[in-house]
């Protein structure tokens, strides 16, 4: 039974509890030196990956992640976590800036081939850009089914039952292995990342090439801002001055 | 509902408000015979309630796996970094293989870090020689340094001669979180285990006292001491010798002081926060560190550089200034001390950071001979290296610090600063600090705080949000979080004494002198009187409330890894 593979992706996002600030020359946020940390997201899906393995339903959980040298961090994180092996699909940091969930798609469609897995599983979005695309467009490329925003994943035999947050309310799916599953806050909740787990563990690194990826990107970004300050709100005392008020400023 | 303050400093008022607080909770000694206590439960660290007696623990697999390695390191700042490359060149240089591991609370290296700073780069050039090409950040030179002693509105300008401690000629202004981020990627490029986000927790020894090495934390227990899902312990490093490299006030240390005795012949250690610079020798219990900070911030010879400018990031950390007095003996069975643990600080020259490296070196090359030497033999299992503290008191740390002894505790006479700057004058800058003498500290930190009804509370003005602001915005920009489903790290041995301790005869210092504000004395929800509220989320992990608490009350433990602020380049 447990002849299964997967395949989680993990993405190095700056850590939810940081202040972003925007760089001075408006190219993007400051991210040099700051504290990083796993996707949540991609945490859960980690989770839910070594979750399956200690079910006995899965022989072997590889953690992938794309970027420069500091993904390995978040790779370690994931062997920390239960993962068996890891890849770094390396990047180097000038085009890393550029790697869009279509570049990663297409990393990820070719590594599931290459590692010839059953199922991929990633977070449903990254926390910096919320894009909320890898899954679905890596799906695209394989070709296979997916059940994003995952509540529940069952195994069933060769077919895997999937409940999904849907703005509706629950939806639940039955997809042919292999699939692609994104996970969604309620899966389930993260086990901590424990030290005798990291020392044991590999990493590998390739590089786009050797999969035969092209990263370019049709993509550019023009500037980067902070949101426009709030400014005070006014308080009136009557009707009549709302009235007065809206008109002044010409909204009636 | 708060009194007002200068109510409290008359007596019937003062009575009345002890009286009030009696009314809802017993007093001390009735506590500890009676079985009800009204005092609501604040501590619920496993360090305070052992899991053995605790029922929600029965049946939890409390086992632990270990490592063995042949040195292990707490704490990687300047110290703790240099020790552990230093290790390893000299068993590159010699062919020996040695084990070393590295743990470190703060997510990545350099994170907790927080200096000046302005670095006396020679123990660091004696570690890195070819620093320059490596491309250590060391880009900022000093060209001119200015010394002034400022009054309400002016600034009287002060000489800065060659030879006074005070003189920055070849020094650096460094971020020292960046430096140590750059020395942490030399010591995993030659082959140190770092381990950022495990936190020391727990000292172990052998049956024959001497230290076995660490434990690191547990994780996954509820706020309320229960275990969680999650639930796992911590791993086990073995070491020969471990190193404890935790900074000023660490939290191990302090345990390590008492079971060794390490602190029997050398003074109490006297600190300062650095935000920047203000004693914590002060005696008015009124007094907040942050805010007279931001009040310095706009004295008129301050101001404009600060005008125009943005605020970006944020910090505090406690640091030590009792020199050469408060160092204890350094080494034990098993262990030793290294950093601003014991404390190498050179205060008037405000720089510890070259003498913690230079320890971490001299440790190193100590431990070092001690493992390859081929007739070791050793009482203990864990190794005792007298020879660390020996070749420090023969090395130019002791030197230095022997020379400068005496100028702080001459800043406590009649005279004050000035008595400090005249002394400094003659027995520093032309005697070298050869006099035969040495003066003494006036006591712990602790014990300096006089009652509130003795002292005039402080009108501090608002921030102006320009130069100067709040306390909470700008704990938000030091990054600092914690899981908060955790037991607080901040625990009290009694959860009484806040409140019937240091509210009502200090009026709660706790709530001015943190600078995160995680201490808060709220109103109760029914009747009259506070609680204290301990918002263990904040903690940015300066160790000022374990240093000044004038109870000695709380006991700062180290939270799960990871937490604590996210400092850059601080």
């Amino acid at each position: 039974m447990a002849e299964l593979r997967v395949l989680v992706a993990v993405k190095r996002v700056i850590d939810y509890a940081v202040k972003i600030r925007v760089k001075p020359d408006r190219t993007g946020v400051v991210t040099d030196g700051v504290k990083h940390s796993m996707n949540p997201f991609c945490e859960i899906a980690v989770e839910e990956a070594v979750r399956l393995k200690e079910k006995k339903l899965v022989k072997e959980v590889i953690a992938v992640s794309c970027g420069p040298a500091q993904c390995q961090e978040t790779i370690r994180t994931a062997l920390a976590m239960g993962a068996d092996r890891g890849i770094h699909v390396e990047v180097p940091p000038a085009e890393a800036e550029r790697l869009g969930p279509l570049q990663v798609a297409r990393v990820l469609a070719k590594l599931a081939e290459k590692e010839k897995v059953d199922l991929v599983l990633l977070g449903k979005q990254a926390i910096d850009d919320d894009c909320n695309q890898t899954g679905q467009m890596t799906a695209g490329f394989l070709d296979w089914p997916q059940g994003t925003f995952a509540s529940q994943v069952t195994l069933e035999g060769d077919k895997l039952k999937v409940e999904r947050e849907i703005d509706g309310g629950l939806e639940t799916l039955r997809l042919k292995l292999p699939a692609v599953v994104t996970a969604d806050l309620r899966l389930n909740e993260p086990r901590y990342a424990t030290l005798p787990n990291i020392m044991k563990k590999k990493i590998e690194v390739i590089k786009p090439g050797d999969l035969g990826v092209d990263l370019t990107s049709k993509l550019s970004v023009i500037s980067v801002e902070d949101p426009p300050q709030r400014t005070a709100g006014v308080k009136v005392e009557t009707t009549e001055d709302l009235v007065a008020k809206l008109k002044e400023i010409g909204r009636i | 509902m708060l009194v007002p303050l200068a109510k409290l400093s008359c007596l019937a008022y003062q009575c009345f408000h002890a009286l009030k607080i009696k009314k809802n909770y017993l007093p001390l000694c009735a506590t500890r015979w009676s079985s009800t206590s009204t005092v609501p439960r604040i501590t619920t660290h496993y360090t305070i309630y052992p899991r053995d007696k605790d029922k929600r623990w029965e049946g939890v697999n409390m086992e632990r796996f270990a490592e063995e390695a042949d040195v292990v390191i707490v704490g990687a700042g300047p110290a703790g970094l240099s020790a552990a490359v230093r290790l390893k060149q000299l068993a590159v240089a010699h062919e020996k293989d040695i084990r070393v591991c590295l743990v470190e609370k703060a997510a990545q290296i350099g994170a907790h870090t927080l200096s000046g700073a302005c670095l006396d780069p020679g123990a660091f050039k004696e570690l890195f020689p070819d620093w320059k090409e490596k491309g250590a950040p060391l880009n900022t030179p000093v060209t001119e340094d200015r010394f002034g002693i400022l009054t309400e509105k002016y600034r009287i300008p002060v000489p800065i001669l060659p030879g006074l401690p005070m003189n920055n000629h070849g020094n650096y202004i460094v971020r020292l979180g960046h430096l140590v981020s750059w020395m942490g990627e030399q010591a995993e490029a030659l082959g140190v285990e770092v381990y950022p986000g495990y936190a020391a927790a727990e000292v172990l020894f052998h049956d024959d006292g001497s230290v076995k090495g660490i434990a690191t934390n547990d994780v996954g227990i509820q706020k309320d001491g229960a275990p969680k899902a999650t639930f796992e312990r911590g791993l086990e490093l073995h070491a020969k010798v471990t190193i404890f490299a935790e900074g000023c006030h660490g939290h191990l240390a302090k345990q390590l002081y008492k079971k060794f005795d390490l602190r029997a012949n050398c003074e109490p250690q006297t600190y300062g926060i650095g935000l920047k610079e203000v004693g914590l020798d002060y005696q008015n219990p009124y007094l907040s560190p942050f805010r007279e900070f931001q009040r310095w911030k706009h004295h008129p010879s301050i101001r404009p550089t600060l005008e125009g400018g943005k605020r970006i990031a944020y910090g505090a950390r406690a640091l030590n200034e009792g020199g050469f007095q408060s160092i204890p003996k350094l080494t034990f069975p098993g262990g030793l001390l290294i950093g601003c643990s014991p404390g190498f600080m050179n205060v008037p020259k405000i720089k510890g950071t070259h003498t913690a490296m230079k320890s971490g070196i001299l440790a190193a090359e100590s431990i070092f001979n001690q493992l390859t030497s081929e007739n070791l033999q050793s009482k203990t299992i864990g190794l005792h290296v007298t020879e660390y503290e020996d070749n420090l008191k023969n090395s130019w740390v002791w030197k230095e610090l022997y020379s400068v002894r005496n100028i702080r505790p001459s800043c406590h006479g009649v005279l004050g600063v000035y008595g400090g700057m005249i002394y400094t004058g003659i027995f520093y800058w032309i005697l070298r600090g050869m006099e035969p003498w040495t003066l003494k500290h006036k006591g712990s930190d602790f014990e300096r705080l006089k009652p509130a009804k003795d002292c005039t509370p402080i009108e501090y003005p608002k921030p102006d949000g320009q130069i100067s602001f709040d306390l909470l915005s700008s704990v938000a920009l030091s990054g600092t979080n914690h899981e908060h489903d955790q037991p607080a790290h901040l625990t009290l041995r009694d959860d009484s004494i806040p409140v019937n301790r240091n509210l009502s005869i200090y009026d709660g210092p706790e709530q001015r002198f943190c600078p995160a504000g995680v201490y808060e004395f709220v109103p109760v929800e029914q009747g009259d009187g506070f609680r204290l509220q301990i918002n263990a989320q904040n903690c940015v992990h300066c160790k000022t409330c374990d240093i000044k608490d004038p109870s000695q009350n709380i006991n700062w433990v180290v939270p799960e890894g990871g937490g604590g602020p996210a400092y850059n380049g601080m």
